[in-house]
């Protein structure tokens, strides 16, 4: 047959053009999920938002950040607000979502939801994000679950956290 | 290749170490300062991400000597690996959406080290069934070789994703970042899971190169590469 001298004479062994081509694909990937890393994110920080101005009115955001301490308010009733802060600016949240467990002051939190005229961002849905730190109680503290949920108190109203 | 006595010992001493570790992690070690008790479900999700991802990149370097060097034993390897990884992701999803009820508020998010963790889930399954659908050996071990590797990009993405893009998910934890008494089951489980999944995909492996041998049977020399011509002389391993 005519394919053995032509086999015979190839020179490159085809394991190298195996190697040639995972690592081209690897690069490609690589290469194509660098740029992604760059232009996704998966929430925005108060001062993305800001600086966003009016664009960021009325479109569907996540917005993540820390509770600013002392600024959680029940006081109206079935609606919760705080201050959400990346430590460079503020934005109010006002939501009507049952707060996760781990809820509390100083805690991560990303609110899904849009930013009113009026700058308060108003958060159909509240997720907690807690940190990667793994704290054992202080000396003969006793860990009270009861106490730990108490996040949700004031704002126990079922089906409240799901909104049409 | 594939010695049954120290697979039996690996999984045995894996089974201890779990045992103890859970049993630690459970009734001795204290509940989490804000978390409390659901925070010891960190004794095996950590873990398990562990393992997927270490079965995951032991599916890929099998994939690569495959590919470079040829030799039924990376296949049978790679097999093991890809179904030891694809189960650990599926349970790491699962207890993943256990936490994250109490603690997150959700189930599921499509943040990006679940959306990766997915992603490196169903891709790996993919590849598991498209080795179902190849019947001719060699054929199978090429494609699946290649599409591990191309699978694998995902893998280091899953565990930087929570760097790169910001996310719902916890920053990888670190001996500095857990309390000493919680450290002590989240090691020993991890070593235990280590032994007692390289004892079983060994066994794994075991199976998948008798079956290959009983199809097709022993392996001929000239198979150990299958991707270079013929040798003329000299055929010898070096």
């Amino acid at each position: 047959m005519s394919v053995s001298p032509r086999k015979a004479k190839r020179r490159i062994p085809r394991r190298m053009i195996w190697g040639v081509l995972v690592v081209g694909i690897v690069v490609f990937l690589a290469m194509a999920i660098n740029r992604l890393g760059r232009s996704v994110v998966y929430y925005w920080g108060p001062s993305e938002l800001r600086s966003a101005g009016d664009q960021a009115v009325g479109a569907s955001i996540r917005l993540g950040g820390r509770v600013v301490p002392g600024s959680v308010d029940k006081r109206e009733k079935d609606t919760l607000m705080f201050d959400v802060s990346d430590n460079r600016s503020t934005i109010r949240v006002r939501t009507r979502a049952t707060p996760p467990q781990m809820f509390r002051e100083g805690i991560g939190v990303v609110v899904e939801g849009t930013l009113g005229r009026d700058g308060v961002f108003d958060g159909a849905r509240l997720l907690v994000s807690h940190g990667n730190e793994y704290r054992q109680p202080r000396n003969g503290e006793k860990i009270d679950m009861r106490q730990l949920m108490r996040s949700t108190e004031g704002l126990e109203t079922p089906e409240q956290g799901r909104r049409p | 290749m594939f010695q049954m006595r120290p697979l039996v010992t690996l999984i045995v001493s894996g089974a201890l170490l779990l045992i103890i570790g859970s049993s630690i992690g459970l009734l001795a070690a204290p509940a989490e300062r804000y978390m409390g008790d659901v925070q010891r479900i960190m004794y095996i999700h950590v873990p398990c991400a562990w393992m997927a991802l270490l079965a995951f990149s032991y599916a890929f370097v099998s994939a690569l000597f495959y590919l470079l060097y040829g030799g039924w034993r990376h296949d049978a390897r790679l097999e093991a690996a890809l179904e030891a990884g694809a189960i650990y992701s599926l349970l790491l999803c699962l207890q993943g959406a256990l936490w994250a009820k109490p603690t997150w508020g959700v189930y599921w998010a499509w943040d990006p080290r679940l959306t990766t963790t997915a992603i490196m889930m169903f891709g790996f399954g993919g590849i598991i069934a498209l080795r179902g659908f190849v019947r001719e050996p060699t054929r199978r071990a090429r494609w699946s070789a290649v599409a591990a590797i191309i699978a694998f990009v995902n893998v280091p993405l899953v565990y930087f994703s929570v760097r790169l893009w910001g996310s719902l998910h916890q920053l990888q934890s670190g001996p500095r970042s857990i309390a000493g008494p919680f450290l002590v089951p989240l090691g020993l489980n991890a070593l235990g899971l280590v032994l007692l999944t390289s004892g079983l995909m060994g066994i794994r492996a075991r199976a998948a190169w008798l079956r290959r041998e009983r199809k097709m049977g022993p392996e001929a020399p000239d198979e150990r590469r299958p991707l270079e011509p013929p040798v003329k002389e000299s055929g010898g391993d070096a």
